[in-house]
């Protein structure tokens, strides 16, 4: 069995939206500073949520067809994206130990995956 | 402003704060794990899979409210915290995922999904050493 590229892009995409619902959540958490009242009062939050929600329609969009163990790796490229975003909105440094981190939870992920064929 | 110059306590309260947010994160992970094994187990308990079958099972909802929690937790754990060292440790939900998967569903453990465990935990331990020397 081989995997449509227009699954792929789907979960493409679904790791995409994904990652900008976690920038809305680490944005809207900011404002709890303020009180835990904003849990409610809080566009960034309610929006974060949306994005993810969102992400996961696209997924099970593209999980339709295909393969598993190729496509449920895909999703986890949502924290490489998510580092990205760190550093250009948070201004998050990237270290070694965040790089390293990562790098071995994409192979673990990746490993899981292919385990399940 | 040096780091290396902040005083002891200073330099605790904030190694103090990111612990927490860690624990917060973690318990994320364990939380949205349970979540996923509810709503595979309400989803297996279906019969014919209308709206109103699903609104009405109880592991369904229970599963949908534990999602709910989990990223309460997590929005609380960015608060303070880094989203890029908290965000990737939400691959833990992986591993529990795994290991109650044997327990209530009775899926094998096989040596690779045992290594990619292995090596998901290590990573989310080099994330957590981030900034400690």
């Amino acid at each position: 069995m081989t995997t449509p590229l227009s699954s792929m892009g789907l979960v493409l995409l679904a790791s995409f939206v994904g990652s900008f619902g976690a920038v809305f959540l680490k944005s809207g958490a900011g404002k709890l500073k303020r009180g835990l009242r904003y849990l409610f009062l809080n566009p960034q939050l309610a929006l974060g949520v949306a994005f993810f929600l969102l992400s996961s329609y696209f997924f099970v969009l593209g999980v339709r067809h295909g393969e598993l163990s190729v496509l449920y790796p895909m999703v986890s490229l949502g924290y490489v994206w998510t580092l990205f975003w760190s550093r250009l909105f948070f201004r998050e440094r990237i270290t070694r130990h965040k790089f390293v981190g990562l790098a071995l939870i994409l192979v673990g992920i990746f490993l899981m995956a292919s385990a399940g064929k | 402003m040096n780091s290396a110059i902040a005083s002891p306590a200073v330099q605790s309260s904030a190694s103090l704060t990111r612990r927490k947010n860690i624990w917060l994160v973690f318990g994320c992970t364990v939380v949205g794990a349970a979540a996923q094994v509810l709503i595979k187990n309400g989803a297996n308990s279906l019969s014919q899979g209308s709206l109103w079958e699903m609104v009405t099972n109880l592991a369904l909802l229970a599963g949908y409210s534990l999602y709910g929690i989990s990223t309460l937790l997590l929005v609380l754990a960015l608060k303070e915290g880094e989203l890029s060292i908290l965000y990737p440790v939400i691959s833990l939900t992986y591993v529990w995922v795994t290991l109650l998967s044997v327990v209530f569903f009775r899926e094998v453990l096989t040596p690779l999904k045992l290594l990619g465990v292995a090596v998901i935990v290590i990573g989310v331990g080099v994330l957590g050493r981030n900034g400690r020397t």
